[in-house]
């Protein structure tokens, strides 16, 4: 089981201090935070995607390459990536560039986006939502698998032998997961692909995401990609830890109660029974992070959120240490002996690249050179087949 | 008479008076006993749940702000969802239905009572504000689609001596009853609740099922875009 860290890349005043980080400041914040991800020995690093204030995070490919260029182990993903704004062939060519200069030590999440005037800022609109993201992402799931592509939808204009490039790393796509708690056709696109789910699992009552997420693993089986308890699910969570309880909750309450999600709303101790939050000693996140397992089933990545509501940067690095040094190891242990023995791990890079080639050496597409009319028709590569055939505008 | 009709009739009471006891609870206690005695001249029985919103005005407001839907409110909208008959009462201070009521009801789903018989009620400290049941709370419940009685009942200081408003609460516990008796909730949901908008999770987190046969799964599962 993967566990990581997944931010929001919210810049917030600091309700104790008063102070609110410039830009700079969280930027360099959040690349730290990302470095001691790993160096307390956690897995993953995810960032969201937002393009307006009081957020930082408009372009996470440069941010996660910048991260993966200064880490060794850790995998960089996205929380999420907008499906909806951005055009799914840059999602394929950043998203594929950014897995070379990794190395593979990525994946992404796509999600939609709920904030109304973010569409229009992009040409799109929101009440398309949910049939402008299954779109798109059918078309990137094929920018990602065919050399070259001709492609006509609603959304986008229409490709006509479109190579999008570099190819994928070792021609193994990213493993992609897709973020919902309500919208079962994402679970059902999710299941239909064989991608990962995942549940941002900040809010209960969980009873309707537990319903989706069974419907993820039934249709998962239905289309052959393997059993119920081998579809990949993922989950969030948020803590607040200290050595002792009562020390956690005095130092998070001020953060809590000025949130900007659930500020100036329920009681901290309210949110804690009836959400995934747990604020208190190693042992009470580790008990109540072990109850997302009996609710969803096994899983393969947990993700926490740790540095958002104005925690200052030596706060989180201090929560970080806390978390991978008493709170994940024991989780680790835990999960690995409850787990079904079905339940695969979570798919790496290396894991796709064995299972599509075994023994055998991946494939390392060598374009042809151009023909001096600046696209390479059927065959862009040296060892593209003969058949594909390209198809041009007609003037 | 069917033997589901047998059962007895759930009626949810909700309040939102703000005094204990309030004017605007009295009023709903006043048709919630008459129903049931009109309803026990039927031979049907009534069991009534009352929600007086006060008691969880903390709860609407986070839920409101928070999306945090705590026990104590999704037992009062469990019972409006299960309900066959519902009155729903509120005072009038600034010429509408007080903002305590409107944020519960701003909670709900849009489906969670579609053709429910609904009697409309207010209390108000002057006969000024008459109109805000059948102008205002009446378009509100038509947005979700309940089937309020003809009859809506108001209260100001000088009605509750007056015989009148006895007579009124009469009229609306019998349109009440014979609603509830006649089951049209509850054949609208079995022939054509399809027919109404819902989202996943809606109806009070009870609208979990999920139809495979649309545009959008099948665009889901990597068809063309209607």
């Amino acid at each position: 089981m993967q566990f990581g860290i997944f931010s929001v890349s919210d810049i917030t005043r600091d309700p104790v201090s008063g102070d609110t980080p410039s830009e700079a400041e969280r930027i360099d914040a959040i690349v730290r935070i990302a470095q001691k991800t790993e160096e307390v020995g956690m897995d993953v690093f995810a960032i969201g995607e937002h393009h307006n204030p009081p957020f930082f995070s408009s372009a996470p490919t440069t941010l996660l390459a910048f991260i993966a260029a200064t880490t060794s182990r850790l995998i960089v993903s996205t929380a999420t990536t907008l499906i909806t704004t951005n055009d799914p062939v840059r999602i394929a060519e950043e998203y594929a560039m950014l897995q070379h200069l990794s190395k593979g030590r990525m994946d992404l999440m796509v999600g939609r986006g709920n904030t109304a005037p973010v569409y229009p800022w992009f040409g799109q609109d929101i009440r398309q939502s949910l049939p402008l993201a299954l779109e798109h992402y059918n078309l990137l799931h094929r920018l990602w698998r065919e050399d070259v592509v001709d492609w006509e939808g609603k959304f986008r204009s229409p490709l006509q032998g479109f190579t999008s490039i570099p190819r994928p790393l070792d021609d193994v796509p990213p493993f992609v997961w897709h973020g919902s708690i309500r919208t079962p056709e994402i679970a059902e696109q999710a299941a239909y692909y064989g991608d990962g789910f995942f549940a941002n699992n900040i809010f209960w009552p969980k009873e309707h995401y537990i319903r989706l997420i069974r419907f993820y693993r039934q249709r998962y089986a239905y289309y052959g990609h393997g059993t119920k308890e081998q579809a990949i699910v993922g989950l969030g969570g948020q803590a607040y830890i200290a050595t002792k309880s009562q020390e956690a909750r005095s130092a998070f309450r001020p953060y809590f109660d000025d949130a900007p999600v659930y500020g100036h709303g329920p009681s901290m101790e309210d949110f804690m029974e009836l959400t995934p939050l747990s604020v208190g000693s190693p042992q009470e996140v580790i008990e109540k992070t072990l109850t997302f397992r009996e609710h969803f089933g096994d899983y393969q990545r947990q993700l926490f959120l740790m540095d958002h509501a104005g925690l200052p940067l030596a706060t989180v690095l201090d929560q970080l240490e806390l978390l991978g040094s008493e709170v994940v190891p024991v989780l680790r242990k835990e999960s690995e002996a409850r787990k079904d023995q079905q339940a695969p791990a979570a798919p790496t890079h290396a894991s796709l690249v064995r299972t599509r080639y075994g023994d055998q050496p991946p494939r390392q597409p060598r374009p042809n050179p151009n023909r001096g009319d600046n696209v390479t028709g059927g065959s862009p590569y040296q060892d593209s087949t003969a058949e594909t055939q390209a198809g041009y505008p007609e003037l | 008479m069917s033997s589901q009709a047998q059962q007895p009739f759930a009626l949810a009471v909700i309040s939102a008076g703000t005094s204990d006891p309030s004017s605007t609870r009295l009023l709903a206690d006043r048709l919630a006993d008459r129903s049931c005695e009109l309803a026990a001249c039927h031979g049907q029985s009534v069991t009534t749940s009352v929600f007086e919103l006060r008691e969880i005005a903390a709860d609407i407001s986070s839920a409101l702000v928070s999306q945090l839907i705590t026990p104590r409110l999704q037992s009062a909208i469990t019972a409006l969802g299960d309900a066959d008959g519902i009155i729903a009462s509120t005072p009038v201070y600034k010429a509408g239905p007080s903002g305590l009521f409107t944020s519960f009801f701003d909670i709900l789903d849009d489906d969670l009572i579609i053709a429910r018989p609904v009697v409309l009620a207010a209390t108000a400290g002057t006969a000024r504000h008459a109109l805000v049941v059948d102008e205002q709370m009446r378009s509100m419940f038509a947005y979700l689609r309940a089937l309020t009685t003809p009859t809506s009942l108001f209260a100001a200081p000088e009605d509750w001596s007056d015989p009148a408003l006895n007579r009124r609460i009469d009229r609306a516990a019998v349109e009440l009853v014979l609603l509830m008796e006649s089951g049209f909730a509850r054949k609208i949901r079995d022939a054509s609740w399809e027919s109404y908008q819902h989202e996943y999770g809606s109806a009070g987190g009870t609208g979990t099922g999920i139809d495979l046969d649309t545009d959008l799964m099948r665009l889901a599962a990597g068809g063309a875009a209607g």
